[in-house]
Parts: structure tokens; C-alpha cells; sequence
């Protein structure tokens, strides 16, 4: 009787395993998002999942003629529970850089946006502006250092919120850590939560987060100040993060972002949800 | 697990258990300082004082602590400019302050429930033997009734503590960067869980250890008369 169970379990476990084996195929893939990073990713009041990721997620499914299931996880765990196989991708405003590349791979870059500090209107920095309206930090010209210097000339002293493991966290540490008091959040609407309230004196995140909530009723006491940042931390563009050892899903995933850029429909959907084209050129 | 990423993280860990061993001692001492208004609110003969300490720990020993730690925090906010008028948004714009705020009304509220089983437990023979002596209400309270409960309350008292410790850790969820915040900033930084975190609980562990073992130091302090040696059953039959 005991050998005769003991049988069922390994054909059990045998059978389970090649479950999983033909999964391989990716005719079914799991995909993780924040659901708090509006308009990337986000959740409507009715509780859905929406946003331009979730718009592009369910195209690059058809194009892949994958079925496609979308879950909500936390962005500070969203690594570690790719790397533990709870999903297979992650689809979540998140930007390729090179401390990611060490545990991750990414596709090819679907959007990008330059960084800029969001301050209160009333606030005395309110005004701040630069001479330069950019500032790619992949290489810094003479009058970028300028700017550089400036930005750290206006916010010293001050406290700085922006949200966790995110580059422009790793942006702050690497420019401004001794000038500024950084305050790091677990979401980036507990951060606007507490610019609003004066807790913070100013935010950093992504144009394509700012200019949808300046425009919002939520957004409507802030306003954008200094140079739009890229590059260096800001690494190369937001892409599609999967399991290093999945090449294969890599690939096809990279094979259907490039149709979804030539045929524009990526730049549709940015400009729907963000008012402006910030797909990858 | 390697020795540099230990080397590596474990200053941090150490920065944040700093905060750690700050916020709870002082949540603590001022929520043992309300606790004990709160339970002689609660004894009180008069109604409104003992309805109004009913209420107190009624709402929060019914409610959660995030769910307290939110409203205080960012619950505030929303309220900026009334809390700018009556001149208490200095304090409520510190995240830090609303931690303590929240922690300390959370365990006075416990703490009140076990100084008042402590005092209620203290034998009227007592009572009446020192009004017999001719002490008054306040000499009574602070020679019998007091020292009396206090030492019937401990027990249940280091558990609270206990718990405090580890409650503290929510804090993490408005910006502190205690113990368990910069557990979870080095584990988003690095990808690194299970070490980080195991290393976390770890330093909780060994806070509590000391913890229990003060506690019972104590407890014996208090309580001689329990803890002398007895005689056992095979003495008594020879």
C-alpha cells in the first residue's frame, strides 16, 4: 500500500514537471506590474488593472499569440518574486539599467522619459530653472556640470522624496546623497501624497508620470521645475524585465516590440497615455 | 550567503536597529505613562472619565496599527492647514513624531488593560489593612495598590514590550527607515531576500532575547517569595 503511494506521488511529481517543462512554449505568460504608477500602470476605481503597459501588454500578447495573465505585485519585491518564478515578466515602468542587468535581462527599450523634480507652487523653488533644458548624464559637457551644480545649489539642504529601488532613488545617491536629505517611498502616490501635505519639498520621477497628474485635479498645486535628466543612472529606456535564463522569451518578446514600433503602435499608445510620444526611436 | 555581503550590510542593518532602539523605549515610557491615566480613568467612579478611557481602548485595541499609523501620518496631511492653525503640524510633519504618536496611543491603550487587571487583582484584604493604618488615598495607591500590581501586571506587561518590538517595524511604512525599512531598502537595492531579511529577524530576535531575559530578572526581583527554592515532595515524605 505504501509503495503503491509512494508510486502515485513520483508519477504525480513526473507529471507536474513536465507541466512545467512544456510551458517552455510560452503559449501562456505571466506578467507582473506595480498597478500604482499611473499612467504606466495603475488601478481604475473599479479595482481593474490599466494603463499604457497594460494596453501594450495585451498587444504584444497577440502579436506572440500568447494568453496573457496580468498580476499586481509591489514594486520592491517585483525582482526577487520574477527570480522565484511567481511570473514570468515584469512589465512595469521599470528602466534598464546595469545593476538590473546583473540579475535580469530586458528586451529592447519600448519607452523612455527624462526625470524632473516636481515642487509645490507655493514653494520658493517653484521658479527653478537651468540654462539647459536637458541634461544626458551619459556624458556631462561643461554646461551640464553648470546645470548639475545648479540643481544641487537649489535643493540643498532640502528634503528630496522619491520612491524605492527605483533609478532615480540610485540618481539622488550617486549627485546629490551629503546636499540633500533623501526620503524614499513604497509608492510613488505616498510620495505625492506627501508633497501635497509639505513633508517633502520636492519629488523626482518620470515626465511620463508628471505630466498626466499636473494635468489631473490631484497635480493641480505642482508644477515641474529644472532640466529633464537621462541616461547614466537613468540607464537606457524602459523594457520588458524576464528571467535571464529565459533567451528564448527575450527574443520573443523583442521580436514583437520591434513590429509593435514600425507599425506605430506604440507611439499611439504613448501619446493616448501620456500626451506625448515617448516611445524608444 | 557570503562574508562581504554581511560585511557589506550589516553597518546599515545596525543604523537602522539605532532607530529601532529608539523609537520603541520611547513609545514605550510614553505610552506607560498614559496607560496608567488611562486605568485609573477606567476605575474612576465617575462616569464620563471611565466612558471616555472605555472608548480609547476600545478603538484602539479594535483597530490596526498600520491602519492607525496611516491615518496619523498620512490622515494629517490632508488636514495640513487646520493642524497649521492650532500650531501641532511642526510635529505632525515629521514622520518620526507620528510613528511615536501612533505607537504610543496603540500601547497605552494594551498597557492601560493590564495595569487595570494588575490593580483590580490586588487583594482588598491589603487594601483595607493599610486604610486600617490610617494611609491615605495617595500614600495607598503609591505604597500597596501600585507596587502590588505592577508586579501582578509584568508578565503580561513584557509581552507587550515584546510585541512593541516588533510593531515598531510598521514604521517602515512612512519613510522611517528603522530596522525592517532599510532591511527592505537593501533587499530592493541588492535583489538579495532571503540573507537580508534572515539577518533582520535575527537582530529582532536577539533585542527580544534580551528583552524576556531582563523581564524575568526583574520579575524575580519583584517576587522573591515565588521563586525561593522549594522543597520537593521526596523531602516532605522522608
Amino acid at each position: 500500500m505504501k509503495i503503491h503511494n509512494l508510486a502515485l506521488a513520483v508519477g504525480a511529481a513526473v507529471a507536474l514537471a513536465a507541466g512545467t517543462a512544456a510551458a517552455g512554449d510560452w503559449s501562456k505568460i505571466r506578467i507582473a506590474t506595480e498597478g500604482a504608477y499611473a499612467p504606466w500602470n495603475f488601478t481604475d476605481s473599479s479595482g481593474k488593472l490599466v494603463g499604457f503597459e497594460l494596453d501594450l501588454a495585451k498587444d504584444l500578447c497577440e502579436r506572440m499569440g500568447s494568453e496573457c495573465e496580468v498580476v499586481a505585485q509591489a514594486w520592491e519585491g517585483i525582482i526577487p518574486a520574477l527570480q522565484a518564478g511567481k511570473y514570468d515578466t515584469i512589465i512595469a515602468g521599470m528602466s534598464i539599467t546595469e545593476k538590473r542587468m546583473k540579475v535580469i535581462s530586458f528586451t529592447e527599450c519600448y519607452a523612455a522619459t527624462p526625470a524632473t523634480f516636481v515642487v509645490t507652487k507655493d514653494s520658493p523653488s517653484a521658479g527653478f530653472k537651468t540654462d539647459l533644458e536637458a541634461i544626458n548624464l551619459a556624458e556631462v559637457s561643461g554646461d551640464e556640470k553648470t546645470a548639475l551644480d545648479a540643481i544641487k545649489q537649489e535643493f540643498k539642504g532640502k528634503t528630496i522624496g522619491v520612491q524605492v529601488a527605483t533609478t532615480h532613488l540610485n540618481f539622488l545617491n550617486e549627485y546629490l546623497a551629503g546636499e540633500v536629505e533623501i526620503r524614499s517611498y513604497d509608492t510613488q502616490e505616498n510620495l505625492d501624497l506627501d508633497l501635497d501635505a509639505g513633508r517633502v519639498d520636492a519629488a523626482l520621477a518620470a515626465m511620463s508620470y508628471w505630466k498626466p497628474l499636473l494635468e489631473s485635479d490631484k497635480g493641480k498645486n505642482m508644477v515641474v521645475v529644472g532640466p529633464g535628466l537621462t541616461g547614466g543612472p537613468f540607464g537606457a529606456g524602459v523594457g520588458v524585465g524576464i528571467r535571464q535564463d529565459d533567451k528564448d522569451l527575450v527574443a520573443k518578446f523583442d521580436e514583437a516590440i520591434a513590429a509593435a514600433k514600425a507599425d506605430g503602435t506604440i507611439s499611439k499608445l504613448a501619446v493616448q497615455w501620456f500626451g506625448f510620444d515617448a516611445s524608444c526611436k | 550567503m557570503s562574508i562581504e555581503f554581511i560585511q557589506e550590510v550589516l553597518p546599515r542593518l545596525l543604523g537602522g536597529l539605532l532607530l529601532t532602539l529608539q523609537i520603541v523605549p520611547l513609545s514605550l515610557v510614553l505610552g506607560f505613562a498614559l496607560a496608567v491615566l488611562v486605568a485609573l480613568m477606567r476605575l474612576s467612579p465617575n462616569l464620563l472619565l471611565s466612558g471616555l478611557a472605555y472608548g480609547y481602548v476600545y478603538v484602539f485595541r479594535s483597530t490596526p496599527l498600520l491602519v492607525q499609523i496611516f491615518l496619523i501620518y498620512y490622515g494629517s496631511g490632508q488636514f495640513r492647514s487646520f493642524f497649521q492653525e492650532i500650531g501641532l503640524w511642526p510635529v505632525l510633519r515629521e514622520a518620526y513624531w507620528c510613528a511615536i504618536i501612533a505607537l504610543t496611543l496603540n500601547t497605552g491603550a494594551y498597557t492601560s488593560e493590564i495595569i487595570r487587571g494588575g490593580i483590580q487583582s490586588v487583594p482588598w484584604g491589603q487594601i483595607e489593612a493599610a486604610r486600617a493604618c490610617g494611609m491615605s488615598r495617595l500614600l495607598l495607591f503609591r505604597r500597596i495598590i501600585f507596587p502590588v500590581a505592577i508586579r501582578q501586571a509584568l508578565p503580561a506587561y513584557g509581552n507587550e514590550m515584546i510585541l512593541m518590538v516588533k510593531s515598531s517595524s510598521l514604521a517602515s511604512t512612512i519613510t522611517i527607515m528603522e530596522l525592517l525599512g532599510v532591511t527592505r531598502q537593501i533587499v530592493s537595492e541588492t535583489f538579495v531576500v532571503f540573507p537580508t531579511f534572515a539577518m533582520a529577524g535575527a537582530i529582532y530576535l536577539s533585542i527580544n532575547f534580551g528583552l524576556t531575559r531582563g523581564v524575568q530578572w526583574l520579575e524575580r526581583r519583584l517576587s522573591p517569595d515565588l521563586y525561593r527554592p522549594r522543597e520537593t515532595g521526596d523531602a516532605i515524605a522522608h
